[in-house]
């Protein structure tokens, strides 16, 4: 038998079930936005479902006097190889040589340029430096599609064998190289 | 004359409301595919495909530079003669589901799917609990001397 004192509590109960949700939806909010400041959380990540798997086919034009490189040349390495993609014109790429410049010591670099003229490629790169050891040109964007990029940069570790280990979507920082990436590719070389 | 007049501006006028849905974001009529059908099933496909760049457009509304690469690769595989499954493959493999506008039936999608009938059934539920009860329950007990004379007195004029 409920008596009337019951039913306002549960009333009342029933009342706070809407603040309760929005303080949980809240807090849910202020935490997106937290990692979104702090780079923990990207909504314009794109998650490729390209890890662990085989790199693709794909042909990219030639960017003399840089040696340029082949699906083939990938399936062949035995240690990882940092592949990025960039452009001339995309500012956060201009923003991540710095980075790429610092690590060229610690980790072989493969740079494809996307969608951009040869000119304005070597123009950049003589500017930011060129971190680079071998270098294609996908002046159409069609290996960028078989590689699932939806932007630049990207950025992808290739592994032994050819196998996809690591991509990321967005600019490469010393926090991500430091805690994610160089990390990584200490644990694929060591057998 | 005026009234034919008009109605030609009347016509007119639906004409032009009628366009922004017509027009799509297909910027070079050379995109196209010459065989009408081909380019109606590559246009449906397209609808389908989430442009990456701006996320909340179908390729075939976008005008990003990379839906445009896109279109042109779903007309290529339509040409091809691909039916919609193998060119929706293509883009699933490279792009993971994100890039399907509708979220494909999969165990992962399950409850999203599901979620319609769940709700109706919860609902439903509820609502037979709530009836079942209230029939249930003991009518109130009858008013006491003290709560007779308070109502009489309140309801008196």
């Amino acid at each position: 038998m409920t008596t009337p004192s019951d039913n306002l509590t549960r009333r009342r109960l029933l009342m706070a079930l809407p603040l309760a949700g929005a303080g949980v939806a809240g807090v849910a909010f202020w935490k997106m936005l937290d990692g979104m400041e702090h780079g923990s959380f990207n909504p314009h990540d794109i998650n490729a479902p390209v890890l662990d798997r085989p790199v693709p086919d794909f042909t990219l034009a030639p960017l003399p006097p840089a040696e340029g490189f082949t699906t083939q040349n990938l399936q062949q390495l035995d240690k990882p190889v940092l592949v990025n993609f960039f452009a001339s014109w995309c500012i956060p790429c201009l923003a991540e040589m710095p980075t790429l410049m610092t690590l060229k010591d610690k980790l072989t670099m493969w740079g494809i340029a996307y969608k951009d003229k040869p000119e304005n490629t070597a123009s950049f790169l003589r500017h930011s430096g060129n971190p680079f050891t071998r270098l294609g040109d996908d002046h159409t964007g069609r290996a960028g599609i078989e590689w699932g990029i939806s932007g630049v940069p990207e950025t992808f570790l290739v592994g032994a064998g050819g196998i996809i280990r690591w991509h990321t979507a967005a600019p490469l920082t010393d926090q991500t190289i430091n805690k994610v990436l160089l990390p990584l590719v200490q644990r694929l070389q060591t057998p | 004359m005026t009234i034919r007049r008009k109605l030609a501006a009347l016509v007119a006028g639906l004409l032009l409301m009628a366009t922004p849905a017509l027009v799509l974001a297909v910027d070079d009529p050379s995109e196209m595919l010459a065989n009408p059908q081909q380019e109606a099933r590559a246009q449906a496909i397209g609808a389908q495909l989430r442009c990456l760049v701006c996320q909340n457009e179908s390729i075939e509304d976008s005008s990003a530079g990379l839906a445009r690469d896109l279109r042109r690769v779903v007309r290529e595989h339509v040409a091809k003669g691909e039916n919609n499954q193998q060119v929706m493959d293509w883009m699933v493999s490279r792009y993971g589901n994100f890039i399907r506008l509708k979220p494909a039936f999969s165990p992962g999608t399950l409850l999203l799917w599901a979620m319609p009938v769940l709700a109706l059934l919860g609902g439903i539920l509820t609502a037979f609990l709530f009836y079942r009860r209230r029939a249930a329950a003991p009518p109130p007990p009858p008013l006491t001397e003290d709560e007779k004379a308070r109502l009489a007195r309140l309801t008196k004029d």
